[in-house]
């Protein structure tokens, strides 16, 4: 994040630290909105939540500047808020509008959005590990000190694509911060039954890659994580593997009634709830329980306006749909 | 002066290292050479940072270079083998052809993958296939297979500038072979197919190696009064289908040959493309002559036994001019 005119915040006062709340709240109820959505036919496909886990978007994504670039994975709504993309336009997509961020050709698991440095959710599960570090490789090429950082989850580790590009992206110091949000579960099956790694960051050491394991349901946590990290990638001396463990508090994706989870899993999950965290450590440093209260609500008019605005948005036009497969014109009129 | 197929691609990729700083090669082993030396040279001449040598990860090498592409570099990246493209297709299908497509148009991928397929040798089953069907059925590739050296000095330029993903396929049989290029050979366009030798009774559609197959192959005809068109396709993803349909209405039959195997393969597509939109201008059925049913097998004898040569396309040219 940024204070007006400033450069990027490194040390967090209190009144960051409540907007950093705000973000929080932003990604957790615009995907409450996408769930209801969803669950009431307004959605297509199979949309993702990260709900439980937004301490890791906003940690790391408030560090990072517009020209940085970010790759996720079908689980990244809150990384592409947190990098600043228009909530609207965002919403938008994800219902499939004209409006929205791609048109309505990308969706929930194909979130893009190039000015703001969002180059993309993937729905392959690894498969936007080597396009970070080709991203990290092109800002090396080119002298630009922009870093490349690309969100996964645990069960990413299991793909040979994670261990090819965590080889080459040593191999060749790119600056590139992957960043695995272990929240326990690849897709309906625990992390036990997928390997005998307990830690992702275990894998790094082989490749020399400097690594961390933290709490990622803690903010202040996460902020200074990847503090660290990034200054260790503008330096030079990247990449940097952090691991966040962190909790799904929403199922795979929206309808899997989590069978495989019992109801205590679930109840201990909430308790480690990062915005009630962030809000205890809040009231416990001074900030009013007013003041937050306000934050919250005034996050919900804001989300509320977008998807409102989101949902009155026109539907993209079908005479369209082969535009974007080439350059227009030369190539639009291959035939398939 | 001649030069070789190996030669000339060098020179393409040395002139465009120089025309555009954009340009990096990587691959297994390229900065070396390569393992036909192709880029031989290139890493001194142009530094060891744009002719990069990658670890054998095939699917990583192909996510990183679809990556670069997208923050301003113009990769030219070299899977040694197609038969190693199948460890890339997760990207290749997924990400780098569907990127300009799933971001509404923000972002585009300017990344020429060069790789070598076909079989000689004795490279056999993993080292031998022609494996193009596979990506022209991709939207938002671009497939292109040269027939001569200097056809894939222009073709591979364009490519290059082009913007969009290219999928460059060289065929191993052409490596040696030589021919002159003039100090100002020029660029070639991607998606148009050439008369490689008029003709006015029969059209023979062919690409990569298979157009030197054909042209013996109408050499023969000739010989025996039948006149064939040879039309190499240079690009097989896009079709030129105007080519195409000015050769056919030409001679009204037609024969598409290629060293793939025929199930699902590109003359399964020309066919069924003529049969739909230039059927009032066929004399005959559309033949096809292909590779036999089974992996390209090792021992010379069987090879030869199993690829298509100038004899099969003759005596396919023969049967549609009646004279079979």
């Amino acid at each position: 994040m940024r204070r007006a005119g400033s450069s990027l915040v490194t040390e967090p006062t209190l009144a960051d630290w409540t907007e950093m709340y705000g973000a929080l709240w932003r990604i957790r109820l615009f995907e409450g909105q996408v769930q209801r959505l969803a669950a009431a036919g307004e959605i297509p496909g199979f949309p993702h939540l990260s709900t439980g886990q937004e301490a890791v978007a906003v940690g790391i994504c408030t560090q990072l500047e517009r020209e940085d670039v970010l790759f996720t994975s079908h689980r990244g709504h809150g990384h592409v808020l947190a990098k600043g993309s228009d909530i609207e336009a965002t919403f938008a997509e994800i219902l499939g509008r004209r409006t929205g961020l791609c048109g309505g050709r990308g969706g929930s698991m194909h979130l893009v959005d190039a000015t703001q440095g969002v180059l993309g959710a993937t729905g392959v599960v690894a498969g936007n590990l080597a396009l970070a570090a080709g991203a990290a490789w092109a800002a090396q090429a080119q002298g630009r000190r922009d870093i490349s950082v690309v969100f996964f989850g645990d069960g990413a580790t299991g793909a040979g694509a994670f261990h090819e590009t965590l080889n080459l992206a040593a191999l060749w110091r790119l600056p590139v911060l992957f960043v695995c949000e272990n929240n326990g579960y690849a897709e309906f099956t625990s992390r036990e039954e997928h390997s005998n790694v307990k830690h992702v960051s275990s894998f790094a050491a082989p490749y020399g890659i400097a690594t961390q394991t933290i709490d990622g349901n803690d903010l202040p946590t996460v902020f200074g994580a990847a503090r660290d990290a990034i200054e260790i990638l503008r330096r030079g001396a990247g990449p940097y593997l952090l691991e966040c463990m962190t909790f799904r508090l929403a199922g795979h994706y929206v309808g899997d009634a989590q069978q495989y989870r019992s109801k205590e899993e679930l109840a201990a999950m909430r308790e480690k709830c990062p915005i009630e965290r962030l809000k205890r450590h809040l009231l416990e440093r001074g900030v009013a329980q007013q003041e937050l209260e306000a934050v919250a609500e005034h996050t919900k008019k804001e989300v509320l306006r977008a998807v409102e605005r989101a949902l009155a948005a026109p539907r993209p036009d079908p005479a369209t749909v082969l535009e974007f497969v080439y350059r227009a014109p030369a190539l639009a009129a291959i035939p398939g | 002066m001649q030069h070789t197929f190996i030669e000339i691609l060098r020179r393409a990729l040395d002139e465009e290292l120089a025309h555009d700083a954009a340009v990096h090669l990587l691959g297994e082993d390229v900065a070396a050479g390569g393992a036909f030396g192709v880029t031989r040279g290139l890493a001194e001449k142009h530094g060891a940072a744009r002719v990069r040598n990658t670890p054998i990860s095939e699917a990583a090498i192909t996510g990183l270079a679809t990556g670069a592409a997208l923050c301003g570099l113009k990769p030219v990246l070299e899977i040694m083998f197609i038969d190693f493209a199948t460890l890339s297709m997760d990207c290749l299908v997924n990400q780098t052809a569907k990127y300009r497509y799933m971001s509404g148009g923000q972002l585009a991928v300017p990344l020429v993958v060069r790789t070598q397929a076909g079989a000689a040798g004795g490279a056999a089953a993993q080292h031998s296939q022609s494996l193009e069907a596979w990506f022209i059925h991709v939207p938002g590739l671009i497939v292109v297979a040269p027939s001569t050296p200097a056809e894939a000095y222009g073709l591979l330029k364009s490519a290059i500038r082009l913007g969009e993903p290219v999928l460059f396929i060289e065929h191993k049989r052409l490596y040696t072979m030589k021919e002159e290029l003039p100090q100002d050979a020029e660029l070639l366009p991607i998606g148009r197919a050439r008369i490689a030798r008029p003709g006015t009774d029969v059209t023979v559609i062919a690409y990569s190696a298979m157009v030197q197959t054909a042209l013996e192959a109408a050499q023969t005809l000739a010989d025996a009064g039948i006149s064939a068109e040879v039309i190499d396709l240079r690009t097989l993803l896009p079709l030129d289908m105007a080519a195409i349909a000015a050769s056919v209405s030409k001679t009204h039959r037609v024969l598409v040959a290629h060293e793939a195997v025929l199930n699902g393969g590109v003359g399964a597509e020309i066919a069924a493309r003529i049969g739909s939109e230039l059927f009032d201008e066929l004399d005959a059925a559309v033949l096809r002559v292909g590779c036999g049913f089974a992996p390209i097998p090792f021992a010379p004898e069987l090879e030869r036994a199993l690829l298509p040569g100038s004899a099969d396309l003759v005596h396919a040219a023969r049967r549609l001019m009646g004279k079979g």
